[in-house]
């Protein structure tokens, strides 16, 4: 069964606990700037947002990258950047719609969420559960059990 | 090591900054953040120092857990002789400056001297760089963060910053960072303003990665927070309703400072209270609260973001004030609220968005106007005078004189100089609410007697966060015991002082001891950093910070007799309430106190205890 992060900014309080958790994976330093899940603090309406890669099935930057430094985890289906082969050339962080792909200065190559290998660091870290990682057939169950409980049906003996 | 081991020295009168290697002897006698950042400004600054003067120094401070995956360690201090108090003034403020501080590579900013024209520090890394603030110089806090972000084109940058309050030399004026967390309290804003420095903006993407035992860090932290977590305090209680769960508690407990302390007991504090904000308004429908909010690291996320009724009169022509915003935390609700009768939510949530738009200290400002509308009831002040009516009760007049205050205007500015002054100015000092000239916060020690020796010993001056034996005192923590006697106080108060001071050293947030002990911290200290950080290692420090500090005092000219409450305290009783009758004991808590800490009985640390601190 693949997986998904699933992200519910409702319950975000924007401690930052997932972005120290991913750069520490990836960097071996507790540095939110290295994270590549950002929480956005949209101060004046009270709302936080954590947001990240969603792996899309056909994925701009894995298209558009020309080296073929991009390849999907078969494990997981998160769509990888080969450090060893990326170029930095920069062309998939402008194919990516949504902005997750980043280039870093400081080693000259692309990064992007890779959901830790299939134990995606910054839902553990999550002290709310605004960051799930779930089934990913059935990201919509929570929402859906939501509304079934609203649907006020008595039980009735049979 | 969870230090950097790097400190910048911004000398403001030169005007340059300046590396320096972080002194480890120190660090290892005082752990970081405010024992570290109290040990430099003793062993620089004249004690007895005008605290406004360029010879006044002031240090910004992260501590070993500041910046790191430890539950609430995002914390930093400022240091400094205190404008308000003439003490050793150290504010603590949470947000996210703190850490970004520690991810650009630095434990500690010390500034000294004064700069010749307004001036803000940036630092990006280990590039630090004083520019010029002319174009800063009469903004907000809260302009000053959007400048600032807008000038870099940086919307990461981290900023603290003074607003009117700081630069007009109002005494209590506070540091503000990421728009409502604040150095709040004992005037460290004016200070800063006294510098010339309107702020500091901190990029940093160096990341903390000297930890000392990684592995062994992570299981601390992460132990540590299930602790956080399964505690009703921190786990229910703090989440839901914030500090201000309390309003309620403290009432009935007549423990509720009200109308300048003349009562004990709120006859509105339900309309003020956590539970209000979460009802939903006649006018437009909505509760006042909208969500609450984390620090940097936190998992408790006690901070409320609310949204202020549009229609209110104070803000119905200001849509600047209609979004999410923070507040009310119970400190800055007692303080607008009962401590002057005023029992309109919405008004207390506008000037307490003034006190972060314009960076004052909501506790010392609430007081301040409770004594004056006091002065104003007994015919001392006239309306005239003040400009506004202004009796216990009238939200319009505290609307009307934040407004004067923040802005250093008419009647403002005399409010601006703290309730001791004030008092003192029009011959009623004994009406003035405080200790070393800073005002009580909202625990009214009649009802909890412990608080009151807490109070009156404080180094800060009145304080609740030096010694908060309210946890005890009222919620049990860690074992109950009966706020209305004297009894077992003295000793009581010490162990929370001292232990108070690790958590403060830290880096961490001190609403963690609703859960922790210092035996829940330590592993997360012993893990982060080198050397030997036992629990007894760990004691010693928190009693040697305290004790430095109160040296500090004595040699600034402080002595016993500054250890000690207003009059109304000590002589009349509490009119309602469980505490009815009682007045509160600190003179026969005050003796035992002294000899528990090895003092002498005029309050001076014998040789021996000095020797045996290591001071």
């Amino acid at each position: 069964m693949q997986k998904s992060l699933h992200i519910d900014p409702a319950k975000c309080t924007g401690c930052l606990q997932c972005e120290m958790a991913c750069s520490f994976e990836h960097t071996g330093a507790i540095n939110p700037s290295k994270s590549r899940i950002k929480v956005f603090d949209f101060e004046h309406e009270g709302r936080k947002v954590p947001y990240t890669c969603t792996q899309c099935a056909d994925a701009w930057c894995m298209n558009s990258c020309p080296v073929e430094a991009i390849v999907i985890d078969a494990a997981t289906g998160a769509k990888v950047v080969k450090e060893a082969t990326c170029v930095g050339c920069k062309v998939c962080t402008i194919a990516c719609p949504f902005g997750t792909v980043n280039y870093m200065t400081d080693v000259g190559k692309v990064q992007k969420c890779d959901l830790c290998g299939g134990d995606p660091k910054c839902a553990s870290a999550c002290p709310t559960g605004a960051i799930t990682y779930v089934d990913a057939d059935w990201t919509g169950l929570d929402r859906m059990r939501t509304w079934a409980a609203k649907a006020n049906t008595a039980a009735v003996a049979a | 090591m969870g230090w950097n081991r790097k400190v910048l020295r911004v000398n403001l009168t030169a005007g340059t900054c300046t590396p320096e290697p972080l002194n480890m002897a120190w660090a290892n006698d005082y752990l970081g953040s405010r024992g570290l950042a109290s040990k430099y400004l003793v062993e620089e600054i004249d004690p007895k120092v005008d605290p406004l003067s360029p010879d006044n120094k002031m240090i910004m401070s992260t501590g070993p857990l500041t910046g790191t995956m430890a539950s609430t360690g995002g914390r930093y201090t400022v240091v400094t002789k205190g404008a308000l108090t003439n003490a050793i003034a150290c504010s603590n403020s949470g947000g996210f400056f703190g850490a970004e501080m520690k991810f650009a590579g630095w434990d500690m900013i010390i500034f000294e001297g004064k700069s010749p024209k307004p001036v803000y520090l940036f630092i990006e890394n280990d590039k630090a760089e004083l520019r010029d603030a002319a174009h800063l110089w009469g903004k907000t806090c809260w302009e000053t963060e959007e400048t600032i972000k807008r000038l870099h084109q940086d919307p990461l940058t981290r900023i603290c910053s003074i607003g009117g309050a700081g630069e007009n030399l109002a005494l209590f004026a506070c540091i503000v960072n990421d728009l409502h967390r604040a150095a709040g309290r004992s005037g460290v804003g004016a200070v800063m303003g006294s510098k010339n420095l309107k702020a500091v903006a901190i990029r940093g993407t160096k990341g903390v990665s000297g930890i000392k035992d990684f592995p062994a860090f992570l299981a601390a932290t992460t132990a540590a927070k299930k602790v956080l977590a399964d505690n009703a305090v921190t786990g229910q209680g703090l989440p839901k309703y914030g500090t201000q769960v309390l309003m309620n508690v403290i009432n009935e407990m007549g423990a509720l400072p009200t109308r300048n302390h003349r009562d004990v007991q709120f006859e509105e504090a339900g309309k003020i209270s956590a539970e209000a904000m979460h009802e939903k308004r006649p006018t437009d429908g909505k509760t006042h609260l909208v969500t609450n909010a984390a620090c940097f690291g936190c998992t408790i996320a006690c901070g409320r973001i609310s949204k202020i009724d549009e229609t209110h009169f104070s803000v119905k022509n200001s849509p600047k004030y209609w979004g999410a915003s923070g507040g009310l935390e119970y400190e800055a609700a007692w303080a607008l609220g009962a401590a002057n009768g005023v029992g309109d939510l919405e008004a207390l949530q506008y000037a307490n968005l003034l006190c972060n738009e314009h960076g004052m200290d909501p506790i010392s400002f609430g007081t301040t106007v409770g004594a004056a509308m006091e002065l104003y009831e007994l015919g001392i002040l006239t309306k005239e005078q003040i400009g506004i009516e202004a009796p216990f009760g009238s939200a319009e007049a505290l609307c009307k004189l934040v407004e004067m205050t923040a802005h250093g205007e008419g009647f403002g500015k005399e409010l601006g100089q703290g309730s001791a002054r004030l008092c003192a100015k029009y011959g009623r000092p004994e009406l003035s609410m405080s200790v070393k000239s800073q005002e009580f916060p909202a625990y009214d020690a009649r009802g909890i007697q412990g608080i009151g020796l807490a109070y009156a010993t404080s180094n800060r001056g009145a304080c609740h966060l030096r010694g908060y034996t309210v946890a005890s005192e009222v919620l049990g923590i860690p074992v109950k015991t009966d706020p209305l006697t004297t009894e077992g106080k003295p000793e009581l108060v010490k162990a929370f002082q001292d232990a108070t001071g690790v958590f403060d050293a830290a880096g961490i947030c001190v609403f963690t001891s609703f859960a922790w002990t210092l035996a829940d911290v330590q592993p997360q200290i012993q893990a982060a950093c080198e050397g030997d950080w036992s629990m007894d290692k760990l004691h010693l420090v928190g009693e040697r910070i305290w004790n430095m500090e109160r040296q500090f005092n004595l040699a600034a000219g402080l002595s016993a007799k500054d250890d000690d409450l207003p009059p109304r305290l000590k002589t009349e009783a509490a009119k309602t309430g469980p505490a009815k009758g009682l007045v509160n004991g600190v003179d026969q808590m005050k003796p035992e106190y002294y000899k528990l800490r090895g003092w002498t009985p005029d309050g001076v640390p014998e040789a021996a205890t000095l020797q045996r601190l290591g001071l």
